[in-house]
């Protein structure tokens, strides 16, 4: 059966986006690496919404891909105004906040 | 009147096409994911990304779902990627000093990739054939009786998820009014709200003008 199959898919590609997150420190690859997560949910929410001939999924899906956009566009202007104060986007740098 | 394709939902067998495209696709999108993670270059990234979004629309497109597919092409590789691209225009990656991954991360992050990865495909794997008993109203026959998967789509979203939907727009507007409002440019007589940023500009007239990055850089990494 091939709902697995598009199920693992989805599990991988979350997998890798959740690496690329912990392992990336440059913070606009993190928020691609987010996007990859996004992807992988995608995946197993149209699929199963494909095999249980329910339509949720795919509505769910729809709902997700606005998120994503308001959060890269939220994402990205934080990161040009922090870019104006600080020069960084290494985000082990950015760390005034910790005392 | 003539005679109506069976809509794609319909179709999709598990025939050798399918099975072949599927592998295709998910073998190119989980490759193209991993060599995101491992791009030096973020528009190497950005690139790996849009690979992984095309070949995720045609997994859409195998799963009976042309309108997402279509959807995730025009709003992800042609708004989302764009953007970051524009961004990394914008912040001048080579000014900028280079991204240091330590060794911390490494070891701790990618075992945890990797756990995470055989925890989901073991939960994936051991996934039940789901019964008739749990199906929901959208049989392939109505799918097809309503005209394709997007009019099954539109009667979804607009019948049980439309108060879900009036509030993706809310959302939408939001994040519009608030991107603007914090890309923008600090004004002169507005420094005062902001002292590290009068602080970063250099003296003369730019206030939006990051001053050298060696000094501040340095005060930031304390």
């Amino acid at each position: 059966m091939m709902l697995n199959g598009f199920l693992v898919v989805g599990a991988l590609l979350f997998a890798l986006g959740a690496t690329g997150v912990l392992i990336r420190r440059n913070a606009i690859v993190m928020l691609m690496c987010i996007e990859l997560m996004l992807q992988g949910a995608n995946v197993t929410l149209a699929a199963f919404s494909r095999y249980l001939d329910d339509q949720a999924g795919f509505v769910l899906v729809v709902f997700s891909l606005t998120v994503a956009a308001a959060e890269v566009a939220i994402g990205l202007a934080i990161l040009v105004a922090l870019s104006r104060v600080y020069p960084v986007v290494n985000v082990d740098q950015l760390d005034s906040l910790s005392g | 009147m003539t005679v109506r394709r069976p809509g794609l939902a319909n179709r999709m067998a598990d025939n050798l096409e399918t099975t072949v495209a599927f592998w295709y696709l998910a073998i190119a999108a989980v490759g193209a994911g991993a060599l995101m993670l491992v791009a030096r270059n973020p528009v190497h990234s950005a690139i790996s990304l849009v690979i992984v979004i095309f070949h995720v629309a045609g997994l859409f497109v195998i799963l009976g779902a042309g309108f997402l597919a279509v959807a995730q092409i025009a709003i992800y590789a042609g708004a989302i990627v764009v953007l970051f691209l524009f961004t990394l225009m914008m912040l001048d990656m080579r000014r900028l000093p280079e991204e240091r991954v330590t060794h911390r991360q490494i070891w701790l992050g990618i075992p945890l990739g990797i756990l995470l990865a055989i925890e989901g495909v073991v939960v994936s794997v051991g996934t039940p054939e789901i019964s008739a008993s749990i199906k929901g109203t959208f049989p392939p026959a109505t799918v097809s009786e309503l005209g394709g998967s997007t009019q099954a789509l539109a009667v979804s979203l607009f019948n049980e998820f439309t108060l879900p939907f009036l509030g993706a727009s809310v959302l939408l507007t939001a994040a519009t009014i608030g991107a603007i409002v914090l890309a923008r440019r600090v004004e002169a007589h507005e420094q005062a709200d902001y002292p590290q940023a009068a602080e970063a500009s250099s003296p003369d007239d730019t206030p939006a003008e990051p001053g050298p990055a060696e000094p501040v850089l340095e005060e930031s990494a304390r």
